[in-house]
């Protein structure tokens, strides 16, 4: 098995992704406009799972099927997560489409898809470029 | 449709599904610089593995389990100026998550999931840049499209 497990739990949150439609624009639009609640139902049920799945492990202190121990590492508020998330904001509304299903989109054979994708990595290369300035 | 991710995910990956989540973005970011230098990117590259089964995932949805496909993108948006667009949009969604180390899947989901205040903020911060995002659409006279 090894590291093919990676794969296909990519394969199964790609095949839900997109059974759901949470990789459609028409989807992210309905959301922003408040069209339609389908999104803000997904996310939601997906905190109310995970936080489930979360309180459980750390109740029954569970372990990884390799036996290894689970920890979440937290992330630190800062100037970033606000202004990062922001930017982030903008363009998933621009382009109708978070990081995730902008490989679930390229795999239904949306090739503009690659445009999104091309533009992330040319994003997250200059936050590379400008991190010693603008920090975490 | 969610109870499948929360039924089945919970059996089959209760370890792997935060790591997923959590380190989602990260397989955008893998070459040059100290910050994409200065940790050991083969030891994420389980991350590129994932990613490149969402790849696979929309495939086989797409082509073997639905009977209509959805379209992904608005027909419109395949243009020049559509193509500009999208790598516009998606310079900010890279430049974005890589700042505030999270996406949907690793804040939204996987950080309120974990009760974390650094994931609430980032939460508001991406609504409230979809939304502006929306209202300036209507304030240009876009519409609602």
């Amino acid at each position: 098995m090894g590291r093919l497990k990676f794969l296909l739990l990519g394969v199964w949150f790609g095949i839900i992704l997109t059974k759901a439609q949470v990789i459609s624009w028409y989807k992210i639009r309905n959301m922003f406009f408040f069209r339609e609640p389908d999104l803000y139902l997904i996310i939601g049920s997906g905190v109310a799972v995970g936080a489930l799945s979360v309180f459980l492990i750390k109740r029954f202190r569970l372990r990884a099927f390799s036996g290894e121990a689970l920890s979440i590492p937290g992330k630190d508020l800062t100037r970033g997560t606000v202004v990062g998330g922001f930017l982030f904001g903008l363009g998933w509304f621009i382009t109708g489409t978070c990081p995730g299903p902008i490989y679930a989109q390229i795999g239904s054979g949306e090739l503009w898809a690659c445009f999104t994708l091309a533009g992330a990595l040319a994003g997250a290369f200059a936050y590379a470029m400008a991190r010693p300035k603008i920090g975490d | 449709m969610m109870l499948l991710i929360g039924g089945k995910n919970l059996g089959i990956s209760s370890s792997f599904r935060h790591l997923c989540a959590a380190l989602l973005p990260k397989s955008i970011s893998k070459s040059g610089l100290d910050y994409l230098r200065g940790y050991d990117w083969r030891k994420e590259s389980w991350n590129l593995l994932f990613a490149a089964g969402m790849v696979l995932g929309g495939c086989i949805a797409t082509f073997l389990l639905s009977s209509h496909p959805m379209p992904v993108l608005p027909p419109e948006i395949h243009t020049p100026q559509g193509a500009l667009k999208l790598l516009a949009g998606g310079f900010l969604i890279g430049f974005g998550t890589r700042y505030a180390a999270g996406c949907t899947s690793g804040h939204s989901i996987m950080g309120l999931s974990n009760l974390q205040k650094a994931s609430l903020a980032a939460t508001l911060a991406f609504f409230a840049g979809g939304l502006t995002a929306a209202a300036l659409h209507f304030a240009f006279g876009l519409g609602g499209r």
